[in-house]
């Protein structure tokens, strides 16, 4: 099929990006979105420019290093009939003729470093915070020396698979990373391991996402509809009542 | 198809490919019983006082399972820890992509699983090409990993009690692979990013993203640093170290195709065997069988599927050519061949992952394989095309268990295989191919993990450590800790305690030689200006070895491979397109540089290929087999690790061999049948 790309090209953080059509005329429906980008790419090399910057690694849907906004949405969530990631979005998705845009994330904590890469560091900033349990190698009990119900076990899981791509942060008109923040709090107060740092880990993520420029949550949704990973919006609310039962107890970031 | 007849064995076709050196041995592993050894190497090792650690730097490259583990447990000892990875955030790596589970000795089920059992299992599995010493230990540590993993929050898949669930694996007949539904490998990272991400909170880590290592820098028979390439800037510039560890994975995008992330490739490690680390067992690469058949000219990487799938599904192809074209619904069940249970009664459709990947090449090759033609370009030079790709079919296992219990088991690989392909599993069988997903191979090790340069360390499937011929199911996330949290961080000490060494500078000359080598390879690339893209260079190579460095290879095969791998890297020199320049975000540059080592290593698989006369594990010689058609290996000659010495650009290499002395299992041969 032929298919009218329109995708954001910035040489560099400095400099002024705009779209640019490009015409591609043999894709196939089985082809996915991004080998679609590499051909563009391969068309583009063979013409001597240069080819459009994108990140992507694993293209398996889980590593979380691809993303881009396609129609509007991100990971293309609007051409799918399911939550996906962009390296999973496949072009039979899309017609012969059609239209499609192409851009980066745009969210202020994510400056754009060239086309459509983005840096998404700020994330890393957030674990760092505390977005773990502290426990030395070698210094670990028994693995079975603490039972954890099967039930929260269940949900901490469902909240640990986020892949950390910044869909969220994308689609959510503040630019707020609280579903990405949310998930990690939510995957570790759900264990018993998790307890002892629980107070402490959501007053020092949530300073940290604040002090790296994502935006206030405002309960939109917009974050959860186009995750990959359909991290529930819930999560949101296991923050916010963390967040609330820590304010009241003096363990804290500067404890 | 020919059959080429066994060539007679005084004429090896490998000896003019390199030079024969003296055998190597390790000298770490101390005498004495296996039990006894990993406790009496702990006790031998030198210690360095808590105190001076932070005056030793290591620089560790890779942020995977064995990197990133390494380097949060060497941040929590003390030491000043430098990690770099190419990805834009450490928990990327590709780790991540590992699906089914880890294998570890708890004996929970209570069905005779012990330490020595993963040792005796894991060692056979490898095909007897493994060293015992370090699988021994691999199998004594890995219920600690377990215990690491389950404090740090990883949620493993639970019992109602609570406790652990385990569940069977690859071929082995006790339940010991603890798994995070079909995530494992994604759940088991995200505990080493983060106890990580704690480091670098702790100031012990510093975490250089986007940064490519280009050079190993080696002074005074010391490693003592490393080049990297920043991928935003384009800056190259060097980082000094009193240790270096590679943790920076396989090289099975060497194929082009394979189940690889995009930017997985060896030039870390290839980099290193230039300056003296020897590549032990490159040819060894495991195939795996099901996984997503290639759908045209433009893929650009293979996605599998857990090999769970075998346990349910029934593989098969058309008993005739002309059905292959027909929906596979309309096929009678007279008219199909279930080649495997028809080759292997007893094991079946779980037959171990190199029977069962060969065994659907061979159906492909006769021409009965299903899905779309590809274009091949055959071993006389004419193109062909062939459907890649078998049937394996669920109607049974519905039929027998229900809709709604095949969903549960397997849902979520339904789901993708569904959206990759378009096509519902529910209804018509899935199609697949195998193909290449993780490389045994890799820079020869001693038992403390360190390399033939001394203070260069090598962990997880980087090094070619405990897998010997063939990694069993479960086992790379296991090895990948067990190195990372255990091993390394209780044999690097040794090392360490001899330092700090020399100061280095950028005007020590070895470093100056090691950035001039650096930038001069980028200038070089971009200054060829040819006609043709990296990606295609890239695709020709992978062509060429999944012909004849693939599922089956033959003296005559791998012969001309090495003249076509030859021709190709001339031709890659003077003909191939780098666009944009270096001080910038370059991707094709990046790729550039990897495809290009990438070419050298390929050489170096077809000789090791060529010099190996036997089948083992993954690696199938058509000269060496049973009357029957399986793998015959030979131990009498090849029950060696072959360890690969660089001896310069165009000059043959140095074969040194460490010969595998079996003191506790006793070598059988395999049979599935």
């Amino acid at each position: 099929m032929k298919i009218t790309l329109k995708v954001w090209r910035q040489a560099r953080n400095a400099s002024t990006g705009a779209m640019q059509s490009y015409q591609l005329n043999d894709v196939s429906a089985e082809m996915s979105f991004l080998e679609m980008l590499d051909m563009l790419n391969e068309q583009l090399t063979s013409q001597g420019q240069e080819p459009v910057a994108f990140d992507h690694d694993c293209r398996e849907g889980i590593c979380g290093m691809c993303g881009v906004v396609i129609n509007g949405a991100p990971h293309g969530r609007y051409s799918s009939p399911v939550a996906t990631t962009t390296c999973q979005l496949h072009m039979r998705n899309f017609h012969d003729g059609d239209v499609i845009e192409v851009e980066p994330w745009r969210a202020g904590a994510f400056p754009i470093i060239k086309d459509l890469v983005v840096d998404r560091s700020a994330f890393d900033r957030i674990i760092e915070a505390g977005g773990y349990i502290s426990v030395n190698t070698g210094s670990a009990p028994e693995a079975h020396s603490t039972p954890a119900p099967k039930l929260q076990a269940d949900r901490a899981f469902d909240a640990a698979t986020c892949i950390g791509c910044g869909a969220c942060v994308a689609a959510c008109p503040n630019g707020s990373g609280m579903l990405f923040t949310s998930a990690k709090v939510t995957h570790l107060a759900n264990l018993p391991q998790g307890q002892p740092e629980r107070r402490r880990r959501v007053k020092a993520m949530i300073a940290a996402h604040d002090d790296n420029g994502f935006g206030g949550c405002q309960n939109i949704g917009e974050c959860a509809s186009v995750c990959p990973k359909q991290i529930p919006l819930a999560s949101i609310g296991q923050l916010n009542r963390d967040l609330i039962a820590a304010l009241f107890h003096a363990d804290g970031r500067n404890s | 198809m020919a059959v080429t007849k066994e060539k007679p064995q005084s004429v090896d076709p490998a000896a003019a490919f390199f030079t024969p050196g003296s055998d190597i041995h390790d000298t770490k592993a101390p005498a004495g019983p296996i039990e006894k050894k990993w406790p009496a190497r702990q006790f031998t090792a030198k210690l360095v006082n808590p105190a001076n650690r932070r005056k030793l730097t290591v620089i560790i490259v890779g942020t995977g399972l064995a990197g990133g583990a390494a380097a949060a447990t060497l941040g929590e000892a003390g030491y000043n820890v430098e990690n770099f990875c190419y990805q834009d955030s450490p928990r990327r790596a590709h780790s991540i992509a590992a699906q089914g589970g880890i294998n570890a000795a708890k004996n929970y089920r209570n069905d005779n699983d012990s330490v020595y059992r993963l040792f005796y299992d894991t060692v056979k599995g490898g095909d007897y090409r493994a060293r015992e010493t370090n699988v021994y230990r691999l199998a004594e540590v890995s219920g600690n990993i377990i215990d690491q993993c389950v404090a740090q929050g990883v949620p493993f898949a639970r019992e109602y009690g609570g406790l652990l669930d385990t569940r069977s694996f690859g071929g082995v007949q006790v339940q010991r692979t603890f798994y995070a539904r079909g995530q494992t490998g994604q759940q088991l990272l995200i505990g080493a990013y983060q106890a990580l991400e704690r480091q670098v909170n702790a100031g012990t880590v510093k975490m250089h993203t986007r940064h490519e290592m280009v050079e190993l820098i080696v002074h005074d028979g010391r490693a003592r640093g490393i080049i990297t390439r920043d991928m935003v800037t384009g800056e190259i510039e060097p980082w000094y170290a009193d240790a270096v560890v590679l943790a920076t994975g396989g090289y099975g995008n060497v194929f082009f195709l394979s189940t690889n992330a995009m930017g997985c490739n060896v030039t870390a490690t290839w980099r290193a065997h230039r300056k003296g680390a020897y590549f032990a067992n490159p040819c060894f690469t495991q195939i795996h069988p099901t996984c997503i058949p290639v759908h045209g000219d433009t893929q650009s990487k293979l996605t599998l599927m857990s090999e769970s799938l075998r346990n349910d599904g029934r593989i098969w192809v058309p008993k005739r050519a002309e059905d292959c074209t027909k929906d596979p619904r309309q096929i009678p069940e007279s008219d199909r061949d279930y080649y495997l249970e028809r080759i292997y009664p007893a094991f079946g459709n779980l037959v171990p992952r190199d029977i069962a990947s060969r065994q659907a090449k061979n159906m492909c090759d006769e021409g009965r394989g299903v899905g779309p033609l590809v274009t091949e370009v055959t071993q006389d030079g004419t193109t062909q095309q062939r459907r890649r790709g078998v049937y394996l079919d669920f109607a049974e296992a519905i039929g027998r268990l229900g809709r709604k219990a095949v969903e549960a088991k397997y849902g979520n690989l339904f789901d993708m295989y569904q959206q990759i392909t378009g096509e519902n599993p529910y209804e018509t069988p899935m199609r697949i191919y195998p193909a290449v997903h993780y490389t045994m191979g890799g820079l020869w090790v001693d038992y403390d993990l360190e390399s033939s340069i001394p203070g260069l360390y090598v962990c997880g499937e980087a090094n070619f450590s405990d897998h010997g011929a063939n990694r069993l199911g479960a086992s790379a996330l296991m090895q990948g800790l067990a190195d990372g949290y255990f091993v390394l961080p209780n044999t690097i000490n040794d090392y360490l305690s001899g330092g700090p060494f020399e100061k280095m500078s950028d005007s020590t000359p070895e470093v100056a030689a090691a950035l001039g080598e650096a930038k001069g390879r980028v200038e070089r690339l971009l200054s060829v200006q040819g006609s043709r893209s990296v990606d295609s260079f890239h695709k020709e190579l992978g062509a060429i070895m999944w012909e004849y460095c693939g599922m089956e290879r033959t003296a005559e095969g791998l012969q001309i491979a090495i003249g076509k791998i030859r021709q190709l890297r001339e031709d890659y020199w003077n003909d191939v397109l780098v666009t944009g320049v270096n001080e910038d975000f370059n991707q094709a540059l990046e790729r550039a540089g990897r495809v290009a080592d990438f070419m050298e290593l390929a050489e170096l698989m077809c000789i090791d290929a060529l010099n190996r006369r036997e089948s083992c594990g993954g690696h199938f010689r058509r000269e060496s087999q049973t009357e029957d058609g399986e793998a015959l290996r030979n131990d009498d000659e090849f029950a060696y690790v072959a360890a690969w010495e660089f001896t310069g650009d165009g000059q043959k290499p140095i074969l040194h061999k460490e010969p595998l002395v079996y003191e506790f299992i006793e070598l059988k041969q395999r049979s599935y049948k």
